[in-house]
C-alpha cells in the first residue's frame, strides 16, 4: 500500500469517526426519549417482570433441562447465525456483511479454547442480556442482545445447558474486517447504554396469557424486530415504526405490521400461523432467504400453542404504512404466455423465464407442481425493488420444512446480471402490482451484499 | 487394406492414426473362416460373415458392429449391407453385435469402438464387401442348382433371378445349399451408379420405438428383482472416503444397503427415490487427495507455462522460422475451457454378479472394453461376462470410457441380485471425463497481403496417450493435432507443434468434435484476424489459399451464396450484426459454414442463422447427414455460448443444467444444410457441426463488433464493453 | 398406499406421499418411457400430463397428484393430438438419441391441445423448458407446425 492511499484511508476513517461521535452526542442528548420499547405500543399496565410468559409450553413441562433448552435455543434461533452453510451447527463463522466491514459469528459450542466452554452461568447471562463477552469485550448488536435482554434468566440458562450438551467443536473465530472507528468495540458500551434497556420481559396485565406469551416469543426469543423493524441512524430499532419492514443483508424483511396495504393486516391469524410455522400460507407466498432460515432452524419447531400465541401477538401490532410497498396483487396472471405482461420489457426476461422458470412457476404464477412455488400473492413479486426475487434467482433456496425440503436452483453463477435483472423485472411485471426496474449494476450489488 | 486412410491422401494425420492403431485387426475379424463365428444351435442358417445371417425362412439379420446413439449409424450401415446384399430395407432385422474385438473391431481403432466419426468411413468398404460376398455365394449357389452360368443370374430384393429361364429363388431357399461356402475375398461390388438404397433418404430403424417410450435405454432395464442404487464419488478429485455415518440413512424406508468403496459411497434401495434420500441422509467425511487445492486458474497457469516451453514438431513444411521473420508478424493465443458431455441419459449401468458369472446391461461406445473391465474387476474370464448393449441416450465421447461400468460392477459385487446404478445429474457433471483445456498459440507473418509463414502450437492433454496408447508416437497426439496438420489451405512454410500438458487431477477424454474443436476454432479465428490485417474479405482471403482444393472451394462458394454473403444485414433493437465464415476440412468431410449473429448492447449474442454446405463424399442417408449437421451445430453453439467447467478447491463447480447451461429451443437459430454430392467415399459427419459452428459464430461476432474473441465461452461482458477481451497472457 | 390414475388405469402403489411421480412411474410401476434427466425441473425429460397439463414429474410428489388423471408417453398415442405429434415426429425424423423425446412429445402435445395453431412464440413458450442435448430443435419446431396442419 502506498502512503497516499494510507493517508486517504485515515482521512476517511477520521471523517467517519467524527460523524459517529457527533451521532452519539445527538443520541446522548435524546437518550431519554429514545423511543418506545418493543411492546409499548400495547400501552397496558406492566406486571412484575418474571417467568409467567417465559419457559417452555405445557407439552414440555416435564422435559429435561436439556430438552427444554433445545426448544428455547430453537425459539431464539441461535443456529441460523452461529453456523455456516455446510459447517458444523453452532460453530459460528457466518459472515455479516455490514456497510462498514464484515463481522463473523462466534463458536457457541462448549469448546474451551474456541467456543464458550469456559463461560460461567453469570457470564453467559451477561452476554445474553448486556452483550458483554466473558473477557469483558463488547459484542456488536448484530448479536441481538437488545432483544435477548427480555429473556428470563431461567430460559437463558436452559439454553446454556443445551449448548453445553453439544459436541465441542474446535473452530477459531474469524477476524472481523471492520474499519476504524467501528473496530473499537468499547464504543458499543455507549451504544448499549443508550439502546439496550437491559430489562426482563414484563407481561401486559391488560392482555391475555396468549398475547403475552406471543410477545415474549417475538421479542425475547425470535427477535422478529431485529429484521422487520426499521433501524435508527444509530442502528437501534425504531419502534415508532415497529415491524414496518427493513433491508437486511441484501434481502427485504417485509412490513409485518397490521397495515392492510403494505403489511399483513389482510392476513387471518391462521395464515400468519401457517406462514411462520411452515414458511408458506396459501396465496401468500413462501418464505425464503433469511425468513426461510428462521422457519427452517427455529419457527417450525414451535408447538401449535406457541405458534398461535406468536400469531396473536404479531397480528396486534398497529399498522404502519410503507410508501414503497404497493398493495399485494392477489389475482393470477393469464395462463397464456402472450397475455398480461407489458411488451416494453427486455425480451431476455421472458426468454429466461420460459426456459428456466415456467416449468415450476407457470405462466399464471400458480405452480403446476407445488403451491409452495406459487408466485401469485407473494410479497416478493409485489415488491417494486425486486430485491428478494433477484436474491432467490441468484442464490436459490433449499429449506427443510415440516413436509420435506423445498428446492430451487441457484442461477447466479451461469446467468448474467443482465439476465437476472431482466427476469426479475419480467416476474414483477407479470405477477406483481408494479414492475421493478432492476439494472445489471443493482444485481451486481445484491450479489455482494448477500455474499456468504 | 481398404480403410479410409488410403482414400484420404490429403490427410496424413489420419493415416498415421489408422496405421498406428493397427487397423489390421479388422481383417482378422472380417474374413474369419465360418467355423470360428460359432453358429448357434438354432437350426442351420447361412452366416457368410459376422454381419449377415439368413435363416431358412428368409429372415435376413444384419449385425450392427457400431452402437446407435442417435447418429443414425444403424440405419446407415444397414443400408450399405442391404445395398450390396441386394435386399430391401424393410426385409432386414437389425441386431446389436455382442462384445467381440475379433469380429467387430472398428478398423479405425483396432477395437470395438464407436467414435471419432469413423463408423461410416471405416465400415464403408467392409460392409459393402460383406454384403457383396454373401450375395456372390447366393448367386453361385442358385447357378449351381439351376446349372446355369453365374453371369446369367442377377439379384433383386432378396431373390436370385435367372431371366433367360424366367426362374427366381428366394435367398432363404438357398440357405441349405450355401452352408459352408466361403465368400470370395474380393467379391464384385455394385457400381455406385447402380445403388438403389444408398443415397436415398431412408426412415430410421430406431425411431419408431422412440416416439412412444417403448425403447429401452440402459437406464430403463428392470431385470427381475433389480434394486436401485445411486452414488456419491469424492467431490474432490483424487480424494477418498474417510468415514461414513449411515445410521440415519439405514433407518429410511426403502433403503436396503450402503456400499462403501475407497472413493465412492452408494446407497441401494427399492427405488431411485429411496436411494437418493438415503444418500442425502448420509454424513460422509472425505479425505483430501493430492489435488485438493487445484483450481482452474492454476490449471491455466500451468498450461500457459507449458505452452511457452519446448514443443515437438507434428508437421513441418518449408522453413517456417525464416518465413515468420519476414513481413509483418501476427501472434494470437486461443483458449478453450474444460467441458462436460452432459449426455441426456445420465450415466448408468445395471449389473448382476453371480458366483461364476456376471451380466451387464449398459449403453457403451466401447463394448469390449466394458466387458473386459468387468471381467478384470471380478476376476472372471471374458466369456463369463455377458454384456447387453443398449441404444444410448447420448454418448458424445463420454461412453468411450468405462469408469461407470467398473464402478457399477464394484458396487454390484457387494449386492445380492441385480442392481441398477444410476448417477444423478450432479454426479454425472462433477465426475465426467472432461474435454481438456487447450491453448492454441498461433503465429503468422503476412507479406503483400498473403500469409508467408505459419506456426500453430497446440498445448493440451494427450487423450490418445491414455485411451489408445499405441497411437501415441514420438510425443504427438494425432488427435490433438488433427485438422491442424492437414490444413485445406496452401501454405508454403509452416510448422505445427504439440506440447503435451496434463491438467493436474482433472481427468480428460474425448468430447464430440475431439481434436478439431480447438484447432478449427483457432485456425479459422486467426485467419479472420489476418484477413482484417491485410484488409481483405474473409471469404476471398480463404479462397485465395484454396486453389488446389476444389471440394473446399465448392463448399465455400455454395454456403456463401446461400447465406447471401456480402449483402447488408438489418439490425434490430440496437444490436450489432455480422456474418462470419468457417472452412473446415476434417473427419474426411469438407464443410463451409456461414453464421449470422446479432450482439445486443448487454453483450447477449443471438445467432440468427447458420448456413452449411457439406461435401462428405457419397451420402448414405442424406436425411441423417442433415440431422447430424443440425444437431452438431447446436451442440457446438451451446459450448460457444455457455460451456465451461470450472474447478475450485479440487471440485467441479457446476452441478446441473441451471449452472451448466444448454441451448434451448428459443435460442436455436435457423439452420440450412446444403449437401454437395460427390463420388468420393463417405466422410465422417457426427462431429463436424460441433467444430464448424463456433468459429463461424466467433467470426460473425468479430465482423459485428470488431472484437476478436479468443476464448470460449463467449464473454458477454467483453461484448458489452465492460471488460477487455481476454486473450491469454503470453508467458514467453 | 396411494392410488393414481395413469393412462386410464387405476394403480395403487406402496410409496411415500413425498416421492416424486417420476420414480413411482419408472421404478415402482415400470413405465420407463418417462425419463430422468436432471431431477430439478430444468430439462423436461420427465414431462407427463396431469389433468392435461404438462408437468415435471421429477418434482411432483405423488401425494399432490390426488385423483387428477396422469398421462405418460406410453399413453399419449391414444389421444388424437398425441398421435398427430408422434406421426409428425416420425415424418420429419426429429429424433436422434431420443432420450429427451418423451418429454418433448408430451410438451408438444399439451401445446397443440391448448393452442391448435401455435406461432413460433407459442412454441418457444411451451418448449423452452425441454432440453435436447442432441440439438433437434429445428425439427421439433417444424414437426409441431406439421402436426398442427400448417407447413412444413
Ligand atoms: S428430470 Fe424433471 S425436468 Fe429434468
Ligand atoms: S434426441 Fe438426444 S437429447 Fe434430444
Amino acid at each position: 500500500m502506498t502512503r497516499l492511499t494510507e493517508s486517504g484511508a485515515a482521512r476517511r476513517a477520521l471523517l467517519i469517526g467524527v460523524a459517529v461521535i457527533a451521532l452519539c452526542a445527538v443520541a446522548c442528548g435524546l437518550w431519554r426519549v429514545r423511543g418506545p420499547g418493543p411492546t409499548d405500543f400495547a400501552g397496558g399496565k406492566r406486571g412484575m417482570p418474571g417467568s409467567s410468559s417465559g419457559g417452555v409450553p405445557a407439552e414440555l413441562a416435564n422435559a429435561s433441562l436439556i430438552e427444554r433448552g433445545r426448544y428455547l435455543t430453537r425459539a431464539a434461533d441461535c443456529q441460523a447465525c452461529h453456523s455456516t452453510e455446510g459447517g458444523q451447527p453452532f460453530a459460528g463463522g457466518r459472515p455479516f456483511v455490514l456497510p462498514f466491514g464484515t463481522l463473523y459469528s462466534t463458536n457457541i459450542t462448549p469448546d474451551e479454547k474456541t467456543g464458550i466452554g469456559d463461560y460461567s452461568d453469570a457470564e453467559f447471562i451477561r452476554a445474553m442480556h448486556q452483550g458483554i463477552a466473558r473477557d469483558g469485550t463488547r459484542l456488536y448488536p448484530a448479536m441481538p442482545y437488545a432483544s435477548y435482554t427480555y429473556m428470563t434468566d431461567a430460559d437463558a440458562l436452559a439454553i446454556k445447558a443445551y449448548l453445553f450438551s453439544l459436541q465441542p467443536v474446535d473452530a477459531p473465530r474469524r477476524a472481523d474486517t471492520l474499519g476504524f472507528p467501528f473496530n473499537q468495540r468499547w464504543l458499543m458500551g455507549f451504544w448499549s447504554f443508550f439502546f439496550n434497556r437491559d430489562e426482563r420481559f414484563a407481561p401486559d396485565t391488560e392482555r391475555g396469557a396468549a398475547w403475552n406469551r406471543g410477545a415474549y416469543l417475538a421479542e425475547a426469543m425470535a427477535h422478529c424486530g431485529e429484521c422487520h423493524t426499521p433501524r435508527t441512524l444509530a442502528f437501534s430499532l425504531d419502534n415508532r415504526r415497529k415491524f414496518a419492514g427493513a433491508k437486511q443483508a441484501g434481502w427485504v424483511a417485509y412490513n409485518i405490521s397490521a397495515d392492510r396495504r403494505a403489511g399483513i393486516g389482510e392476513w387471518a391469524p391462521a395464515e400468519i400461523g401457517n406462514y411462520i410455522s411452515t414458511g408458506h400460507a396459501a396465496g401468500r407466498g413462501t418464505a425464503d432467504g433469511p425468513m426461510g432460515e428462521a422457519v427452517e432452524f427455529s419457527l417450525r419447531y414451535l408447538t401449535p400453542s406457541d405458534i398461535a400465541a406468536l400469531a396473536t401477538y404479531v397480528a396486534s401490532v398497529p399498522p404502519v404504512a410503507s410508501k414503497d410497498q404497493p398493495a399485494v396483487r392477489t389475482a393470477p396472471a393469464p395462463h397464456e404466455h402472450h397475455l398480461g405482461v407489458t411488451a416494453s420489457l427486455d425480451p431476455h426476461g421472458k426468454e429466461v423465464y420460459e426456459g428456466a422458470c415456467v416449468s415450476c412457476h407457470g405462466w399464471s404464477g400458480h405452480s403446476p407442481i407445488l403451491d409452495y412455488a406459487d408466485l401469485t400473492g407473494s410479497r416478493s413479486v409485489n415488491d417494486p425493488s425486486a430485491t428478494n426475487i433477484a436474491q432467490i434467482v441468484l442464490s436459490g433456496s433449499s429449506n427443510n420444512r415440516a413436509h420435506g425440503s423445498l428446492y430451487m436452483p441457484d442461477f447466479g453463477s451461469a446467468y448474467s446480471d443482465d439476465e437476472v435483472a431482466a427476469v426479475a423485472n419480467y416476474v414483477t411485471a407479470r405477477f406483481g402490482s408494479e414492475p421493478s426496474h432492476l439494472t445489471a449494476e443493482s444485481v451486481a450489488d445484491l450479489r455482494k451484499e448477500a455474499s456468504r | 487394406m481398404s480403410v479410409p486412410a488410403t482414400e484420404e491422401p490429403a490427410n496424413p494425420g489420419r493415416r498415421a492414426f489408422l496405421g498406428a492403431a493397427a487397423g489390421s485387426a479388422f481383417l482378422l475379424g472380417f474374413y474369419l473362416p465360418l467355423g470360428r463365428s460359432a453358429p448357434r444351435a438354432a437350426g442351420k442358417r447361412f452366416e457368410p460373415n459376422a454381419f449377415i445371417r439368413i435363416e431358412r425362412q428368409g429372415v435376413v439379420t444384419l449385425v450392427m458392429p457400431q452402437v446407435e446413439m442417435g447418429q443414425g449409424i444403424y440405419t446407415g450401415l444397414a443400408m450399405v449391407l442391404a445395398e450390396e446384399l441386394d435386399v430391401g430395407a424393410e426385409q432386414v432385422l437389425l441386431e446389436t453385435a455382442p462384445p467381440n474385438d475379433q469380429l467387430y473391431a472398428n478398423p479405425a481403432f483396432g477395437l470395438q469402438a464407436t467414435g471419432g466419426s469413423t463408423s461410416m468411413r471405416a465400415f464403408w468398404m467392409p460392409m459393402r464387401k460383406a454384403g457383396a460376398g454373401a450375395r456372390a455365394v447366393l448367386v453361385q449357389t442358385a447357378a449351381r442348382l439351376w446349372s446355369v452360368d453365374v453371369a446369367g443370374c442377377r439379384t433383386e430384393r432378396g431373390e436370385v433371378i435367372h431371366d433367360a429361364s424366367r426362374r427366381k429363388i428366394a435367398y432363404g431357399a438357398l440357405v441349405e445349399h450355401s452352408l459352408g461356402v466361403t465368400p470370395p475375398r474380393d467379391p464384385p461390388l455394385k457400381p455406385v451408379s447402380a445403388f438403389k438404397l444408398v443415397g436415398q433418404p431412408l426412415k430410421r430403424y430406431d425411431t419408431p420405438d422412440k416416439v412412444n417410450g417403448k425403447l429401452q435405454y440402459g437406464i430403463d432395464v428392470l431385470p427381475a428383482g433389480v434394486k436401485f442404487a445411486t452414488l456419491a464419488l469424492c467431490p474432490e478429485f483424487g480424494g477418498k472416503v474417510a468415514h461414513v455415518e449411515d445410521a440415519k440413512a439405514r433407518s429410511l424406508p426403502g433403503v436396503r444397503q450402503i456400499v462403501v468403496l475407497d472413493d465412492t459411497v452408494a446407497v441401494i434401495g427399492d427405488h431411485m427415490w429411496a436411494a437418493k434420500q438415503g444418500l442425502a441422509a448420509l454424513n460422509i467425511a472425505w479425505q483430501s487427495g493430492p489435488h485438493a487445492a487445484i483450481d482452474t486458474g492454476e490449471v491455466w497457469k500451468q498450461l500457459r507455462a507449458a505452452g511457452a516451453g519446448a514443443a515437438v514438431t507434428a508437421k513441418a513444411v518449408g522453413d517456417a522460422d525464416k518465413a515468420l521473420s519476414q513481413g509483418e508478424r501476427v501472434d494470437a493465443d486461443f483458449e478453450l475451457p474444460f467441458l462436460a458431455h452432459a449426455t441426456m441419459e445420465p450415466l448408468n449401468c445395471t449389473v448382476h454378479v453371480r458366483p461364476d458369472s456376471c451380466e451387464i446391461w449398459v449403453g457403451s461406445q466401447v463394448l469390449s472394453r466394458a466387458q473386459a473391465v468387468a471381467a478384470k474387476a471380478i476376476g472372471l474370464p471374458l466369456d463369463k461376462v455377458t454384456v447387453h448393449n443398449h441404444l444410448i441416450g447420448g454418448g458424445f465421447g463420454r461412453r468411450l470410457e468405462v469408469d461407470y461400468v467398473e464402478t457399477a460392477v464394484r458396487i454390484a459385487q457387494k449386492v445380492d441380485g441385480p442392481v441398477k446404478v444410476v448417477w444423478t445429474r450432479e454426479e454425472d457433471l462433477q465426475h465426467d471425463v472432461y474435454r481438456p483445456v487447450y491453448q492454441d498459440r498461433m503465429a503468422a507473418s503476412v507479406v503483400g497481403g498473403k500469409i508467408a509463414g505459419w506456426r500453430h502450437r497446440i498445448v493440451g492433454s494427450a487423450v490418445i496417450a491414455r485411451w489408445l496408447a499405441p497411437a501415441f508416437q514420438k510425443g504427438v497426439d494425432i488427435d490433438a493435432v488433427d485438422a491442424a496438420i492437414d490444413l485445406p489451405y496452401e501454405l508454403s512454410d509452416m510448422r505445427i507443434e504439440y506440447v503435451r500438458c496434463e491438467p493436474p487431477g482433472v481427468p480428460t477424454g474425448f468430447w464430440r468434435g475431439v481434436g478439431p474443436n480447438n484447432n478449427v476454432f483457432a485456425i479459422e479465428g486467426f485467419l479472420d484476424e489476418l484477413a482484417r490485417k491485410v484488409g481483405s474479405d474473409p471469404l476471398a482471403f480463404r479462397r485465395s489459399m484454396l486453389t488446389k482444393n476444389p471440394r473446399m472451394t465448392a463448399a465455400l462458394d455454395l454456403a456463401a451464396s446461400r447465406a447471401g454473403w456480402g449483402q447488408p444485414l438489418v439490425a434490430r433493437n440496437g444490436g450489432r450484426v455480422g456474418r462470419g465464415v468457417c472452412a473446415q476440412a476434417a473427419f474426411g468431410s469438407y464443410i463451409a459454414t456461414v453464421a449470422e449473429v446479432e450482439v445486443d448492447p448487454s453483450g447477449e449474442v443471438r445467432v440468427r442463422r447458420l448456413v452449411c454446405a457439406v461435401d462428405t463424399g457419397i451420402v448414405v442417408n442424406p436425411d441423417s447427414v442433415i440431422a447430424q449437421m443440425e444437431g452438431g451445430l447446436i451442440f457446438g453453439l451451446t459450448a460457444a455460448l455457455y460451456g465451461e467447467i470450472t474447478v475450485a478447491k479440487g471440485r467441479v463447480q457446476q452441478s446441473n443444467f441451471h449452472n451448466y447451461r444448454m441451448l434451448r429451443i428459443d435460442q436455436a437459430p435457423r439452420i440450412e444444410v446444403h449437401l454437395i454430392s460427390s463420388g468420393e467415399s463417405p466422410g465422417g459427419i457426427g462431429e463436424t457441426g460441433t467444430t464448424a459452428g463456433p468459429p463461424a459464430v466467433r467470426n460473425a461476432i468479430f465482423a459485428a463488433t470488431g472484437i476478436p474473441l479468443r476464448r470460449l465461452p463467449i464473454d458477454r461482458d467483453v461484448l458489452a464493453g465492460k471488460k477487455a477481451a481476454v486473450t491469454g497472457q503470453r508467458t514467453g | 398406499m396411494v392410488t393414481l390414475r395413469i393412462n386410464g388405469e387405476e394403480r395403487s402403489v406402496e410409496a411415500p406421499g413425498d416421492m416424486p411421480l417420476l420414480w413411482v412411474l419408472r421404478d415402482v410401476i415400470g413405465l420407463t418411457g418417462t425419463k430422468f434427466g436432471c431431477g430439478i425441473g430444468q430439462c423436461g425429460a420427465c414431462t407427463v400430463h396431469v389433468d392435461g397439463n404438462p408437468t415435471r414429474s421429477c418434482l411432483l410428489p405423488i401425494g399432490a397428484v390426488g385423483d387428477r388423471p396422469v398421462t405418460t408417453i406410453e399413453g399419449i398415442g391414444a389421444t388424437p393430438a398425441g398421435a398427430k405429434v408422434q406421426k409428425a415426429w416420425l415424418d420429419l425424423e426429429v429424433i436422434q438419441c431420443g432420450y429427451c423425446q418423451s418429454g418433448q412429445i408430451m410438451s408438444a402435445t399439451a401445446l397443440l391441445n391448448s393452442t391448435p395453431q401455435p406461432t413460433d412464440a407459442d412454441i418457444n413458450a411451451a418448449m423452452s423448458g425441454n432440453i435436447c442435448r442432441c440439438g433437434t430443435y429445428v425439427r421439433i419446431r417444424d414437426a409441431i407446425k406439421r402436426a398442427a396442419g400448417s407447413k412444413p
